[in-house]
């Protein structure tokens, strides 16, 4: 896994300048590219909804991509997790392509998203949510979870995810909620689960769909630092978000996106100053 | 005293730390704590209703009654746990039940049956195991061929294809162009729309030498000199009818640990996870797809081997009208009186399904009619004009069958209304091989954060 490599990346980061996450990465070279998309377009019959668009996600980088309404943002998102077959374009994860592959098989290659409504299991404990995720589980093949030799072994990878769910919980401090049916959560608390969740499937890459959407500031700022712990631990984030101030106070890397294109790419600084992505937003104060 | 009114429905709600009334309070409360206790508890008190029902006719009616009663509740108990599989655990909406027990049974006697064309449709000749196996694999084929384009539809359409399907099945093997063309190319034959023979039940030659009356093995020496008709006076035919019900609560034991472990584990999770959101199992790297196949196939093997304990054993089985659609909304409203999502609440609904709404009111109807001393009206406007209760009494109970949709109706109305999970559906299924109430090795509320 290259995950390893990432992870020294952003530790020896780390040490360096331990205040600001934007400088750190700002420091860092890219050894490798998670996320790559090439030329991506969609169009539903007539209508084009993604015209083109490629970026990059670096390594360890916690990328944001804006733009107003109708953007393309979701459109570009929902193409790179396989929920629509892209018209033109490729997609690379860590240098393979994926494009048009299902969305479970780019998931088990590593790149996990979240909902931007929080689509928690509310029939399933905090902890089964949790411990559905992992990937490649022995017990999830019928056979094994059925016959008495074999099942032995599916018990002991259980209690291994059991203590790993628990730990997770930890992280997220939400632990006191693990017993609790996931519909019983609030709104912010869903989004944490979320979080947790795609955690628990060891992802190198982890897009973010409005994560912050409905979630009350205290929460806000609580799923922030998580945000910003993870990528110090090395994990790659890409970040959607209509929110501007979140996008310019939070990444390092901020793609604009604008009528189906890709309208400008650049640190916090470099967008602020962009006359074209001024003149997008207009009206609004970046 | 609250004989009657312990309905099953109200068990998991009694709470611990209430002190029992009486011995009969502290028996249910026992009865309650565990599941098996649980259905025991209910076999019980429709076993003295329906000894007190036909207490006057004597032991032989009574044992009789309850051997149906336990015989309806096994099958439909085996039913509906494989409907749960699909449908409280999935979310697979499958209303074509009744024809992957065609499928099963037919396979199975297509197998067995003689070679022989002088005794009726012919068949293969392999022994009965190798039959069930089949069966099996036939109802879980033809699970696949229907699983494969129908799982791209959403719930409702799945269902009709479902339902397309069973029909399909019930009408080819009713179609005797079909019988005729698997003669000519297969050697075997259905029967068409006569049906066809099932092989002599095993059980019958546990008792007796090859099944013929009048030469008894020793078991059956033994068991007809203690309870049969030289001894306590129970026909025989009852005690072998009892023999095969062993038979069946074995398949049960067997039924409710395999579900129950598919359930308690992560497979299981995936399950549950297809049930509420397909989309957040697909993202997080399960192949819906391929589990919702698994499961579909699981599934229609035990319903075909739900149909080979039941329709196999019953002497005979033709298309129509054993494998008619209401066969299989009779196994649905079983699982929705015991709770989908539930195994013991299958178990459950099954034999409450069977023995009282089921076989209940034709029972009870006709034991009222013997009571009623006057003649049947012919018709309900004669009936209702005679403006006498016991003339319209007497209608009624001699026309107890439609009556009985009425009332599956009302429960049905009352279940959904008032209690929409079932007798067992609010309970916590945990989907993990563990448990996950606590943590092993608990940190003492220590925290890494």
């Amino acid at each position: 896994m290259s995950e390893s490599e990432t992870e020294v990346d952003a530790e020896s980061g780390e040490a360096e300048s331990m205040d600001s996450p934007v400088e750190r990465a700002a420091q860092q070279t890219p050894t490798s590219l998670p996320l790559r998309v090439e030329g991506l377009a969609k169009q539903f019959g007539g209508i084009t909804a993604v015209d083109g668009v490629s970026f990059e996600v670096e390594a360890g980088s916690l990328t944001g991509l804006i733009g107003p309404n109708g953007a393309g943002k979701s459109t570009t998102f929902n193409c790179i997790t396989g929920v629509h077959e892209p018209t033109a374009g490729n997609v690379y994860l860590n240098g393979e392509e994926i494009t048009g592959l299902a969305p479970y098989e780019i998931a088990q290659r590593g790149l996990v998203r979240t909902f931007q409504i929080a689509r928690e299991l509310s029939e399933m404990t905090v902890l089964e949510n949790l411990m559905l995720a992992p990937k490649h589980q022995l017990g999830e093949s019928a056979i094994r979870s059925v016959l008495p030799g074999l099942r032995d072994d599916v018990v002991d990878q259980e209690e291994e995810l059991r203590e790993r769910a628990w730990e997770t919980l930890e992280f997220f401090e939400i632990d006191h909620l693990a017993t609790e049916y996931a519909g019983t959560l609030s709104g912010g608390q869903r989004k944490l689960l979320e979080m947790a969740r795609v955690l628990m499937t060891d992802p190198e890459v982890v897009l973010l769909d409005e994560p912050l959407a409905g979630v009350n500031p205290t929460l806000e700022e609580k799923l922030l630092d998580r945000i910003h712990d993870l990528r110090a631990e090395g994990y790659t984030f890409l970040f959607v978000e209509h929110d501007m101030d979140v996008i310019m106070n939070n990444c390092e890397r901020i793609i604009v996106m604008h009528q189906g294109r890709v309208l400008a790419e650049g640190t916090a600084e470099d967008i602020r100053n962009n006359e074209q992505v001024i003149e997008a937003y207009l009206g609004e104060d970046i | 005293m609250s004989d009657d009114t312990v309905a099953p429905d109200d068990m998991p709600g009694s709470s611990p730390d209430s002190t029992p009334d009486s011995a009969l309070d502290a028996v249910v409360e026992a009865a309650t704590r565990s599941d098996l206790g649980m259905v025991l508890l209910t076999l019980g008190l429709i076993y003295i209703g329906a000894t007190l029902l036909t207490f006057s006719d004597g032991l032989n009616s009574v044992v009789g009654l309850l051997r149906t009663l336990t015989f309806l509740g096994l099958v439909y108990a085996l039913s509906a746990l494989a409907l749960n599989l699909h449908w409280g655990y999935t979310g697979l909406f499958n209303i074509g039940v009744a024809g992957f027990m065609a499928v099963g049974v037919y396979t199975m006697g297509i197998f067995v049956r003689s070679p022989d064309p002088a005794f009726g449709p012919p068949g293969l000749g392999l022994p009965l195991p190798i039959g069930i196996i089949a069966g099996m694999a036939m109802a879980s084929l033809f699970g696949l061929v229907a699983a494969l384009p129908a799982l791209r539809l959403k719930a409702d359409y799945f269902a009709i294809v479902t339902l397309g399907i069973s029909e399909i099945i019930r009408l080819t093997l009713q179609s005797s162009a079909f019988d005729t063309a698997l003669r000519e190319t297969l050697a075997v034959g259905t029967g068409g729309g006569r049906g066809m023979g099932m092989p002599d039940n095993p059980v019958r030659a546990l008792f007796l030498v090859d099944g013929q009356a009048g030469t008894p093995t020793p078991l059956g020496e033994f068991v007809f000199g203690l309870l049969g008709e030289s001894g306590l006076g129970i026909a025989n035919n009852i005690l072998i009818g009892w023999g095969y019900i062993v038979v069946l609560g074995i398949f049960l034991v067997g039924f409710y640990v395999l579900l129950e472990r598919l359930g308690r584990s992560p497979f299981g999770r995936i399950l549950k996870a297809i049930r509420e959101d397909e989309l957040v199992a697909d993202s997080l790297g399960k192949n819906v797809d391929l589990i919702k196949i698994k499961v579909f196939m699981i599934g229609c093997a035990l319903m075909g081997l739900a149909g080979i304990l039941w329709f196999g054993s019953q002497g005979n089985v033709s298309p129509t009208p054993q494998f008619e659609p209401i066969l299989t909304f009779y196994i649905f409203v079983a699982v929705i009186v015991g709770g989908s999502g539930s195994n013991t609440g299958s178990v459950l609904g099954g034999i409450v399904f069977a023995a009282v709404l089921f076989e209940g009111p034709r029972r009870v109807g006709a034991v009222l009619r013997d009571t009623i001393d006057a003649p049947t009206p012919p018709t309900f406007a004669d009936a209702v004009l005679s403006f006498d209760p016991t003339s319209m009494l007497a209608f009624a109970t001699d026309n107890i069958a439609p009556l009985q949709f009425v009332l599956l109706g009302l429960v049905l109305i009352f279940i959904m209304h008032r209690r929409p999970q079932g007798l067992l559906g609010d309970r916590i299924e945990t989907a993990a091989a563990i448990d996950l109430s606590g943590r092993a090795g608990d940190h003492g509320g220590e925290r890494d954060e």
